[in-house]
């Protein structure tokens, strides 16, 4: 019976319940959103890397974190050296420098190798480098920067002519001859990175201890190790900036929930004093306020991922670069920030209508 | 012939409220003495302290002062718990404004008078019983802005006895009805304490009413009965 009397209350004041849902949603849409952002772009950088089809991946020893890019500090040399060992089938070295702007990076590569140690990029349109000034850029950014081949798109205050769009998935989004980037950036001889393709994969482990004696100071990882690091936990700032996130959807739902009930139970002041007449105890009072609030709450949730998938999905359209992983791990997880913080909004009113004169309430008009 | 058992007792009964600092006393030393299955009709005028001594036999409130004993619970020292299980089991009461929740029928609105006793174990066929005095048993799937006011009280009435309390506490229950429905509502008041023995306090501010229904008749002023 008081789910009746809880369903017949939501129903009873339909806007402010659709407010106090949307509210939840945009809250639960808000967590997902943002956990999903970030796990979409690390998971799609990890997808990436892997892509390149390598085994071992060296890097200098000033850059730690798996996402960090650095100028290049490794001699060129050492690609000669490192692909001349009788386990290494091939080796292949980049530079990268990261673009402020949008948290991409470009590529230098030396095409010839690249492709044979990835397999080849997979042209959707034009073909490899044909000048200095060339790109290859993949599909994802030519839709993001609606460009095609033949265009030019500028890059430090050069213009650089897309020679080719390829499938995604192989390192970079934009790749440009690494000797023009050499050049550019005045990294004549120098490499941001070093990728290692051996004849047998299984030997990785041994090659990686080998390697790390002979080249101390260098960070020397297998892929597989690599792409391990590209998660949410191994990375300060985006694990802070996602509390702050949850925390102000939590402020969100906390602060709706608790105006939706508090002026509901204002609103049902002498419904309480009915109930309180027929004997109902504050704690009978307190469910029906907390049940509401759940009921909310649970609405909210569904609500919010149905929203999140509509977010995903306008992100990923209008942004192609961003990638929203919707992990369905987080449905709970937002959805107990949610309702955690839907029922602390609530404490307040539920307490406070419990509380409730009897007399004072039945005289309320 | 046994003598009936006293079930309210009520002796040197005070009570005062604050409005702010300032004192305003309610009820001044009244005394009273009720029945089992006695039918007592109480009138007096506005401000007299009738729905305040309604309030603390319902134990709505506490008393400030005095003795008051309420089928055995002595409502002074009892505390809000205990007060709480009284009205759920001993008491029902009877609003001048009905006081059904409106977003639920007829039927709802007693169910959840049974809900908030615990689902007590109760006679369903003696309750289809009153529903048929109260005539009001095809109007129970109708929410309480569908029933007219005569109807809308004796829901009231229907679900103050849901829980078969030994007393029942009826505060004006004519007061908003026009003359044919407070005479049917008083008449199914009567019949009620006739058939089931439940005793029963009415506020009125009708006399011919009280005289019509009550063995007794208390008149109150000042907070004390005259």
């Amino acid at each position: 019976m008081v789910n009746r009397l809880v369903f017949q209350n939501l129903l009873h004041r339909p806007i402010r319940t659709l407010l106090s849902v949307v509210a939840v949603a945009v809250e639960i849409t808000l967590i997902l959103t943002v956990v999903g952002l970030c796990h979409g772009m690390l998971e799609e950088s990890a997808r990436r890397t892997r892509g390149v089809g390598a085994d071992i991946l060296v890097r200098p020893s000033t850059v730690q974190a798996a996402m960090a890019v650095s100028s290049a500090d490794m001699s060129e040399k050492l690609v000669a050296l490192m692909a001349a060992r009788p386990p290494v089938e091939l080796a292949t070295g980049t530079t990268v420098q990261m673009l402020t702007s949008n948290l991409q990076s470009i590529t230098g590569v030396d095409l010839d190798s690249f492709s044979r140690m990835s397999g080849g990029l997979k042209y959707l349109a034009g073909g490899p480098f044909e000048q200095p000034y060339d790109a290859i850029i993949d599909e994802v950014w030519a839709r993001q920067n609606k460009l095609r081949v033949g265009e030019s798109m500028p890059l430090w205050n050069r213009n650089f002519r897309v020679a080719g769009i390829v499938e995604s998935g192989k390192l970079s989004r934009v790749f440009i001859p690494m000797t023009t980037m050499q050049d550019l950036l005045g990294w004549k001889g120098k490499l941001s990175q070093i990728y290692i393709k051996l004849r047998h994969k299984d030997d990785t482990p041994q090659v990686i201890a080998a390697l790390k004696a002979d080249f101390p100071g260098y960070n020397i990882y297998s892929v597989e190790e690599f792409t391990s690091l590209f998660s949410i936990n191994n990375f300060a700032g985006i694990t802070q900036f996602i509390r702050v996130m949850i925390g102000l959807g939590v402020i969100i739902g906390f602060l709706v929930v608790m105006l939706s009930m508090y002026t509901a139970i204002l609103e049902r002041t002498r419904e309480i004093g009915i109930l309180k007449s027929l004997g109902a105890s504050p704690a009978y009072i307190v469910t029906i306020v907390i049940r509401e609030t759940l009921i909310l709450a649970v609405l909210g949730i569904g609500v919010g991922v149905l929203f999140s998938f509509g977010v995903k999905l306008l992100i990923e359209r209008n942004f192609p670069i961003l990638v929203v992983s919707l992990h369905q791990e987080w449905w709970l997880w937002g959805g107990l920030i949610a309702v955690g913080g839907a029922l602390l909004g609530s404490l307040y009113p539920a307490f406070r209508a419990a509380r409730q004169d009897p007399i004072a309430a039945l005289a309320y008009e | 012939m046994s003598k009936p058992s006293t079930i309210i007792e009520i002796a040197d009964l005070e009570k005062t409220y604050y409005l702010g600092r300032v004192p305003v006393p309610v009820l001044r030393g009244l005394n009273l003495e009720v029945e089992t299955g006695e039918f007592v009709g109480v009138v007096g005028p506005s401000g007299s302290g009738k729905s305040t001594l309604f309030h603390i036999i319902g134990g709505l409130t506490p008393p400030s002062s005095g003795h008051v004993r309420v089928d055995g619970l002595d409502l002074a020292a009892a505390g809000d718990a205990q007060r709480t299980r009284m009205r759920q089991r001993t008491v029902g009461f009877v609003f001048q404004k009905f006081n059904l929740l409106p977003t639920l029928t007829a039927g709802e609105n007693i169910g959840i008078a049974r809900d908030i006793a615990g689902h007590m174990d109760y006679d369903q066929a003696h309750f289809q019983e009153i529903l048929g005095l109260l005539g009001i048993s095809d109007r129970l799937h109708h929410k309480p802005f569908a029933l007219s006011g005569g109807e809308q009280q004796r829901v009231a009435i229907a679900r103050a006895l849901a829980n078969s309390p030994k007393i029942l506490l009826a505060d004006e229950p004519t007061g908003n009805l026009d003359t044919v429905n407070s005479q049917a509502v008083l008449a199914v008041l009567k019949d009620l304490n006739r058939r089931l023995g439940q005793t029963t306090l009415m506020i009125t501010h009708n006399p011919e009413a009280a005289a019509f229904c009550a063995h007794r008749m208390l008149r109150m002023q000042d907070g004390k009965i005259v």
